[in-house]
């Protein structure tokens, strides 16, 4: 390398300044070639990823509008629902309240009716009293005229009137006593009229709020048919908040998994051979994780056919008896697992208290006698028992997860779309960028010759301007003669001379330095 | 209330119904794959260990004898399950079965394994009580190769020679122990090492002697380590 560099003189100076001149001399004669490929490399890169991240747009909007399907189709069917869910509690208090309504009705008719025939039998017309007194006032004022036999039947007659009278008021007043009676009765009905009514009136209220919350979800349903963003932005964000939420309960429950793990994982050891190994882990281990699988398992067939949770369509299809069925099933399987559990739990006990002992009898002390020991015992037993049902419940957050995970994953690919996009595009500009500043490079690199063009260029546009104007003057000078010769040549002439001047000013215009190359031409 | 009517599905409803399955059968294969990729991660070779815990009888270590029941009581309190254990004793002839006080595969079940090492903790006490006269000779060499042969037919994962001794090797003269020790892939653990009456007077002795060992097990493929202190050696044992 050093030989080569030397070639021209032993001073590596000079000969660097020769390489130089050299590779100048090369490089300007190649210039045009060399802006053509550097321009047209850069051109191609960018066109090329220009072209790329069209398709990456088109993929990125193919996806967003699958997103938004599944989106939408999600949340239409999660209002579908709500709504179905609103109308059966809809249907249980009209059955529950309403359904008596008959009963009510004929009730509160019959009340009415006694109530109105009590009104009419309180307001009887019964006889009045104070006609009686008038009639007895009207005998006693009558003339006696002194004849005692006149006086004697007046006297008579006035008892008589007066014993009708004290009858009749006796009669009045009992009819008034009747009356009261009637009317303290009529209380109780008015009472009783006014409790159903108030049963009424809850029952109507209550279905109001349910008809309210009908309402309030028809309204979201038609913002997702009609496509409406706040609705979209509004199930994504939910779509999110249930991916976080259902992840952090799976998460919850994967540690319980493992505290359960541990606590069947050593018994197993003693029912299921420990030594044989299955892809790295002993076949005990694997079989403690096949019964928490299994348990899981169990949980989640059990939540299916409870209908809570709608991972299996095939359970969902199942007529109601045949579910019931597998939910009883599957409960009993649960309950055997977690009886084994708790058993597993005791033995693993009692494994930790013989190893406790050895431990103690290698260290030469005395086998303590351990006092409560019964609650750690009947603590693990009751782990084992209950955490095959905690872990049971895992369907629902899993059934959460996978639902959103379609939307994260769909947010999380439209994401990648487009930072791919941005990257493409930068990398596009980057590269005709550069082909663009190589160029400028290239002819930094060459200046030196190129600057030497640039004089030559001017000089020779110089010399041209010269006899341009030389031309003009002569063909003034021609044109002025034959002006004075003939009429009307002027304008033709001055037309050529326009013509000329111009071609002349075409001829002066300078090539300046950076001169279009064969491409940018 | 409004008057659409959510029952009546359209199109994209009735797709959601069907994409159910294919989301359950998307979450099994990845369950599936998930479980695969773990499985295929993990290695299926032995997992078990192995020790072999050597007691030198001989000279002035013979009054150390005592600390093979502390390294013993330790080594079986930490070993597992499926595991191999063996204790042997260093005197003229190492070299032979006679050597062995207690050898033993621990069962797979943690309870039977429990009373195997009870049976071989039983087994060294009766020979600690047994031991009266330490032996003239100390065969190192012998008991080293006793205890490489028993670690190879375990087939170990790891493989431990606990080595309670001055290092201080004196043959017979009948003795041919100049053959390669062959420990490739064995630790050689020395435990206290005590210094003798010579390491008194010329310390360069005693460093010259453990360098001589650790070179020599170098040399056949083994490790060395050193552990002077019993109290360090549950934190040796532990880094297994």
């Amino acid at each position: 390398m050093w030989d080569i560099l030397t070639i021209w003189s032993a001073s590596p100076a000079l000969s660097v300044a020769v390489w130089l001149v050299i590779a100048m001399v090369v490089l300007y004669f190649g210039r045009p070639h060399a802006h053509q490929l550097l321009q047209t490399t850069g051109r191609a890169i960018d066109h090329a990823l220009r072209l790329a991240a069209v398709s990456v747009r088109q993929l990125e909007q193919r996806v967003s509008t699958r997103n938004r399907d599944v989106l939408v189709a999600q949340g239409r069917e999660a209002t579908e629902q709500a709504v179905e869910r609103e109308f059966t509690r809809v249907k249980a208090i009209v059955d529950r309240e309403l359904g008596h309504y008959p009963a009510l009705h004929r009730e509160l008719e019959e009340t009415i009716e006694k109530v109105e025939s009590d009104y009419q039998s309180s307001t009887q017309n019964a006889p009045l009293p104070p006609e009686w007194s008038e009639v007895v006032q009207t005998i006693s004022s009558l003339p006696s005229s002194g004849d005692p036999t006149v006086k004697k039947i007046l006297n008579e007659i006035k008892g008589s009137v007066e014993n009708a009278q004290k009858e009749t008021l006796k009669a009045y007043q009992k009819d008034a006593q009747e009356r009261h009676k009637i009317l303290s009765g009529m209380a109780s009905d008015w009472r009783g009229l006014k409790q159903n009514m108030e049963k009424v009136q809850k029952s109507i209220s209550s279905l109001d709020g349910r008809t309210e919350s009908i309402d309030r979800h028809m309204a979201n349903y038609e913002a997702m048919r009609n496509n409406d963003d706040k609705a979209l932005h509004s199930l994504t964000a939910s779509s999110l908040t249930q991916f976080f939420i259902a992840a952090l309960i799976l998460a919850v429950s994967a540690f319980g998994g493992l505290i359960n793990f541990h606590l069947i994982a050593l018994p197993m050891s003693e029912m299921v051979s420990g030594g044989a190994y299955f892809a790295g882990m002993p076949v005990s281990d694997i079989a403690a994780l096949v019964i928490i699988m299994v348990e899981i398992s169990m949980g989640i067939f059990l939540l299916e056919a409870l209908g809570i949770t709608s991972l299996f369509p095939m359970i969902g299809r199942m007529d109601d008896r045949m579910r019931k069925g597998m939910g009883i099933a599957a409960l009993v399987i649960l309950v055997i697992f977690a009886s084994i559990e708790a058993s597993l739990a005791y033995l693993r006990d009692l494994l930790i208290l013989d190893q406790q002992q050895l431990t103690q009898s290698l260290a030469g002390a005395e086998i303590a006698d351990a006092q409560f020991r019964w609650i750690p015992s009947v603590a693990q037993m009751m782990l084992g028992f209950i955490l095959p049902f905690a872990l049971a419940f895992v369907g629902i957050p899993l059934e959460s997860f996978i639902h959103s995970l379609r939307t994260v994953l769909g947010l999380v690919a439209l994401g990648a779309l487009r930072t791919l996009r941005v990257v493409l595009r930068i990398t596009g500009g980057t590269a005709r960028h550069l082909s663009r500043m190589l160029i400028s490079l290239y002819d930094l690199f060459v200046m030196l010759p190129l600057a030497i063009e640039r004089m030559v260029a001017r000089g020779g546009a110089s010399l041209g301007e010269a006899a341009a104007d030389r031309r003009q003057r002569k063909d003034e000078e021609t044109e002025a003669a034959e002006a004075s010769a003939e009429d009307g040549g002027a304008k033709s002439g001055g037309k050529q001379r326009g013509r000329k001047r111009r071609s002349g000013e075409e001829r002066q215009t300078p090539n300046h330095g950076a001169e279009p190359t064969p491409v940018e031409g | 209330m409004n008057s659409i009517n959510p029952i009546q599905h359209d199109p994209h409803a009735a797709n959601a119904s069907d994409r159910r399955p294919r989301r359950a059968r998307a979450a099994a294969a990845g369950l599936l794959t998930l479980m695969v990729v773990l499985l295929a991660g993990c290695d299926s070779g032995p997992h078990n260990r192995a020790a072999v815990v050597l007691i030198d009888i001989s000279g002035e270590y013979a009054a150390e004898i005592e600390k093979a029941r502390r390294v013993t009581s330790l080594l079986l309190g930490r070993l597992d399950p499926g595991d191999s254990i063996a204790v042997a004793f260093i005197d003229n002839t190492s070299y032979s079965d006679r050597n062995f006080i207690a050898r033993v595969d621990f069962d797979h079940r943690p309870s039977v394994a429990n009373d195997q090492k009870r049976s071989v903790h039983r087994e060294l006490e009766a020979f600690l009580d047994r031991f009266s006269v330490p032996s003239a000779h100390s065969d190192l060499t012998g008991g080293i190769l006793l205890a490489r042969d028993y670690l190879e037919r375990t087939r170990a994962k790891d493989k431990q020679i606990f080595l309670l001794s001055d290092l201080d090797e004196d043959l017979k003269p009948e003795l041919d122990r100049d053959g390669p020790l062959k420990l490739n892939g064995i630790e050689v653990v020395a435990v206290n090492v005590i210094r003798g009456e010579r390491d008194n007077i010329d310390p360069a002795h005693y460093r010259e002697r453990v360098g001589h060992w650790q070179q020599r097990v170098q040399e056949d493929g083994g490790r060395w380590d050193m552990v002077n202190e019993i109290d360090r050696l549950p934190r040796l044992v532990a880094q297994r």
